[in-house]
């Protein structure tokens, strides 16, 4: 927080902090730089830490201050930020960015049609839960700048989620932000988008134009930063307005993968609560389907908050699979597997692809332009199903690669 | 203070506290002749006829044991951070002027951090047991008179039979004892389960002084501790705070991360064909430990699967698999919490187990070689699958070995790890001090690969199809040294050896040196 102006501090400090640092920048008219740094892991790593703030240092031409370093195990992505943030408050006009290196396995892209049967919510101002997440294994990471993040430090949050996008291991899954609403969340963007995020979530979405200001900022940056991959959109469904011009919004631009609800904002905003039968909101849910669906995009459903009742979860996820949504938002890494076993197909429907995927092949092969299966036709859409429950049974171990000669 | 290097590789003094010490030779190279060493010869007669050997309280008991300066004190750790009788031993000696006590315990808790004034002022001249807690940063500081000696249950065991420690007397805490010193720890207000560590003490110490805070009429059953072999019992109001005699709650771990672990655990123990009709593990009580217990048993139901027996630290877990029909026996050597203590009490397949029959190098076997598979943890281990379970990265001593290197002669051990806590790494090049040498440990698991020991050819072909994350540990460090960076080794004096830690067999593994801060 900023004081009198010539001090300024940024990250968390206490016995019960875990992976995390304080600074504190104290401007001096003279005396050079004073550093004091104590940390957990001092013997260990006290050295590198205080040539990591050298460097730092020289990088925003820093001189004559009083620094003081509470580390907690913080790694040195973590640092950068916490170190930028208490800079930035200092000197608010600073454009300069520290970037931390950006790991080679980090630079992969992907798909509109892409899995996303899980999509893990982290804090975006917790790095503790970055490192791990990827380990597992949920379709994409969502590092969420909006509700779990505090007003007062979405300014630090930006700079820490820049540097974990560049700096820790997403392990192969979906990197995803949740922008903040508004103006705040056009700002966001410029932080997130030149460092490869692959989905952008925009909160609360209930008219077109905010997909459309979202998108047009994307586009900017992109020319600027010399972007040339898709970044995509999910616009998320939290109110009765919404929920009203979901075709709208999902039909808005092709960038749109998927269309997401929430249904804490949406009960309240319809003036009612949660249930755990859920009637009331049904409707909504349906509708979102609909709209996703009419838009050719996928349904993804809410989150599912008793992290300790995971029967109740995998009842959930089945209800909302035989609505017609294809994902569920996770809060934490032990709902993940739940929600992929409960998203796996039957072995009836397995067993039926099979046979659509190998009767498809077979036709291509032969070069015949329809596929038939018996004396059945099959259309387009039927077989990219088909190929789908495939790629789902081979993620969930119920077939194997060589299912092809194991067909029976 | 001569140092050499020993068949480990490791520099280690050749003479600690004025005794001379064998360095380690290799495992299983070093087995020691001549014959066990005893107690001293007594007769029935000169105990009261009556069975009565109540005496006024420990002071009398101490003096009439013929207490001295330089003396070795026995004490044990069943009553765990609740033990209130071992400061209140110490309060005691340091009121009759006694100094220079060799304090000789199973194992030390951070309640004990009350002895570190009788370690300044010169009542206790060392410890020979576990340095835990604010005992182990006291002693690594160099703050300790003499050497302290880090060893295994088993090993104390050993020490205890051929000689290399003699116990002049042995103060055994009881949850319940008759006048006759027959004692047990399944009853009482502080029952702790069982109180196996003093068996040993109980048969070779010179004197033993059975303390308890529930007296009962003679016959005490089950006398865990046979009075015959007890001189004097002492009544005193409380032996310690029983809300941490046993925790009451053990509770698995919530981090999802260690619960990744946990499964790796129950998948890999699955799969590599150890989870058969009659196998039996050793489990223990850190949050890991619970929960890869309980995703076995998902494992074992599933595929109808009943283990013969199962080791503890048992805790409500392990007592409900015993209850459940998922194993027919529990033989245990400590109980962690009241379910275990109620289970050892009610039902005689909950079995009580003591360092003899399960660890002791002396013994004719012992049954740590016979289970099928430890989980255990480590601070620390090295490309070589050596371990550390003693010191952290920064040097500093924080915990004892209890079982954890006699569970290396398991037919598989596992050690079940994050590999890396806060910033530091947990694998690292070379281990800060060896408690188990690699080729006893098969299989680490961590959150980011499981890697199995290269001499273990069977495991790895036995998982070789396995969806687990099978890597070799370079490539896991590699990973984890790409996260935290490479950390600075320890500023260690080296010429001030402040601990040994000794192998099973009683010969020296390694040294553990002064920090310099």
């Amino acid at each position: 927080m900023k004081e009198k102006n010539n001090k300024a501090s940024a990250g968390k400090r206490g016995n019960d902090i875990r992976s995390d640092c304080y600074i504190e920048i104290e401007r001096k008219s003279s005396g050079g730089l004073k550093t004091d740094i104590k940390s957990k892991v001092n013997s260990m790593f006290g050295n590198s830490i205080k040539e990591q703030v050298e460097e730092m240092c020289s990088c925003f031409n820093i001189e004559h201050s009083k620094i003081l370093l509470e580390d907690n195990g913080a790694l040195p992505f973590v640092i950068a930020a916490r170190f930028e943030a208490a800079y930035k408050r200092l000197n608010p006009d600073e454009t300069k960015e520290f970037l931390p290196k950006m790991l080679r396995q980090n630079k992969y892209h992907t798909e509109k049609d892409k899995l996303r049967r899980t999509r893990l919510y982290l804090p975006g101002n917790e790095p503790k839960f970055f490192l791990n997440a990827g380990l597992h294994k949920p379709d994409g990471i969502i590092l969420d700048l909006e509700d779990s993040v505090a007003p007062t430090e979405k300014d630090s949050a930006r700079i820490l989620v820049r540097n974990t996008l560049r700096s820790v291991d997403f392990y192969g899954c979906e990197r995803m932000v949740r922008i903040n609403q508004g103006q705040n969340g056009i700002e966001d963007l410029k932080y997130i988008i030149p460092h490869n995020v692959n989905v952008v979530l925009i909160p609360k979405c209930e008219l077109v134009e905010q997909v459309t200001e979202t998108i047009l900022e994307i586009r900017k940056l992109k020319v600027e930063h010399k972007i040339k991959n898709e970044v995509y959109i999910m616009p998320i469904i939290e109110s009765a307005k919404g929920v009203i011009n979901a075709y709208e919004i999902a039909s808005s631009s092709p960038g749109i993968c998927g269309l997401a609800i929430g249904l804490e904002d949406y009960t309240a905003d319809i003036g009612t609560q949660r249930t755990p039968d859920g009637k009331e909101s049904f409707f909504a849910r349906s509708m979102v389907v609909n709209a996703a669906k009419a838009a050719g995009v996928q349904a993804i459903d809410t989150v599912f908050s008793d992290v300790n009742d995971m029967e109740g979860l995998r009842r959930s996820v089945i209800e909302a699979k035989s609505l017609g949504f294809e994902g569920k938002g996770c809060i934490h890494p032990r709902q993940i597997q739940v929600v992929h076993e409960a998203f796996a197909p039957s072995i009836e429907e397995i067993e039926r692809a099979k046979k659509i995927v190998l009767a498809f092949e077979e036709a291509e092969k032969k070069g015949l332009g329809v596929v038939a299966l018996g004396s059945k036709m099959i259309d387009a859409p039927v077989v990219k199903r088909a190929q789908k429950t495939i790629e789902l049974g081979l993620l969930n171990n119920i077939i194997t690669e060589k299912w092809r000669n194991e067909t029976n | 203070m001569k140092l050499i290097k020993n068949a480990a590789g490791r520099f280690v003094p050749i003479e600690i506290n004025g005794q001379k010490q064998i360095p380690f030779q290799g495992v299983n190279k070093y087995k020691p002749t001549g014959r066990k060493t005893g107690a001293p010869i007594k007769s029935c007669v000169d105990f009261p006829t009556d069975g009565n050997k109540v005496v006024r309280n420990l002071r009398d008991a101490l003096k009439k044991a013929g207490l001295k300066d330089g003396m070795t004190i026995s004490t044990h750790h069943h009553l765990r951070n609740g033990d209130a009788l071992t400061n209140y031993l110490f309060d005691t000696i340091k009121q009759m002027g006694i100094k220079n006590i060799r304090w000789f315990p199973s194992a030390s808790f951070p309640v004990h951090k009350h002895l570190i004034k009788y370690l300044e002022n010169g009542t206790i001249h060392h410890i020979e047991g576990s340095m835990n807690g604010p005992l182990g940063k006291f002693t690594s500081l160099g703050k300790m008179k003499g050497i302290g000696v880090l060893r295994s249950h088993g090993g104390r065991y050993q020490a205890i039979q051929d000689g290399e420690v003699k116990i002049d007397i042995a103060v055994i805490a009881a949850p319940t004892a008759d006048e006759f010193g027959n004692s047990n720890g399944v009853i009482g207000p502080s029952a702790s389960g069982l109180i196996g560590f003093a068996l040993a003490d109980s048969e070779y110490a010179d004197n033993v002084i059975v303390v308890t805070d529930n007296l009962v009429p003679f016959p005490c059953i089950p006398w865990q501790i046979q009075g015959n072999n007890v001189d004097y019992v002492v009544k005193i109001d409380s032996l310690g705070d029983s809300s941490k005699i046993v925790s009451g709650t053990t509770e698995v771990t919530k981090s999802p991360d260690r619960l990744l672990i946990a499964e790796y655990v129950a998948q890999f123990i699955e799969e590599a064909g150890i989870m058969k009709n009659g196998f039996s593990l050793q489990a223990g009580a850190g949050g890991t430990n619970l929960a890869f217990v309980l995703y076995l048993k998902e494992r074992m139901k599933a595929n109808n699967i009943k283990a013969r027996f199962m080791r503890g630290g048992s805790t409500k877990y392990l007592v409900q698999m015993l209850e459940e029909g998922l194993t027919d026996y529990i033989l245990d050597g400590q109980t962690f919490d009241l379910e275990g203590v109620r289970s050892m009490r009610e039902n005689p397949n909950h079995v009580n187990t003591s360092p003899f029959t399960s660890y002791n190098f002396h013994g004719k076997g012992n049954f740590a070689s016979i289970v099928d598979v430890a989980v255990l943890g480590a601070t620390e281990v090295d490309i070589n699958f050596n371990a550390n379970v003693v010191t952290h990265s920064d040097g500093y001593l924080l915990h004892g070995i209890g079982g954890w290197q006699n569970c290396l002669y398991s037919k598989c051990t596992i050690l079940a790890i994050p590999s890396f806590r806060d910033r530091i790494p947990v694998i690292v090049d070379e281990v800060t001090t060896l408690c188990g040498p690699g080729e006893l440990i098969d299989v680490i698991i961590t959150e980011r690969g499981i890697a199995i020991n290269p001499l273990r050819k069977d495991l790895l072909k036995a998982l070789k199809k396995s969806s687990l994350p099978i890597k070799s540990l370079n490539k896991i460090k590699n990973e984890v040294d790409s996260i935290c960076g490479l950390p600075d080794k320890p500023k260690l004096n080296k010429g001030k050896v402040v601990a040994v830690v000794k192998w099973v067999d009683g010969t020296v593994l390694d040294s553990v040196c002064q920090v310099v801060e």
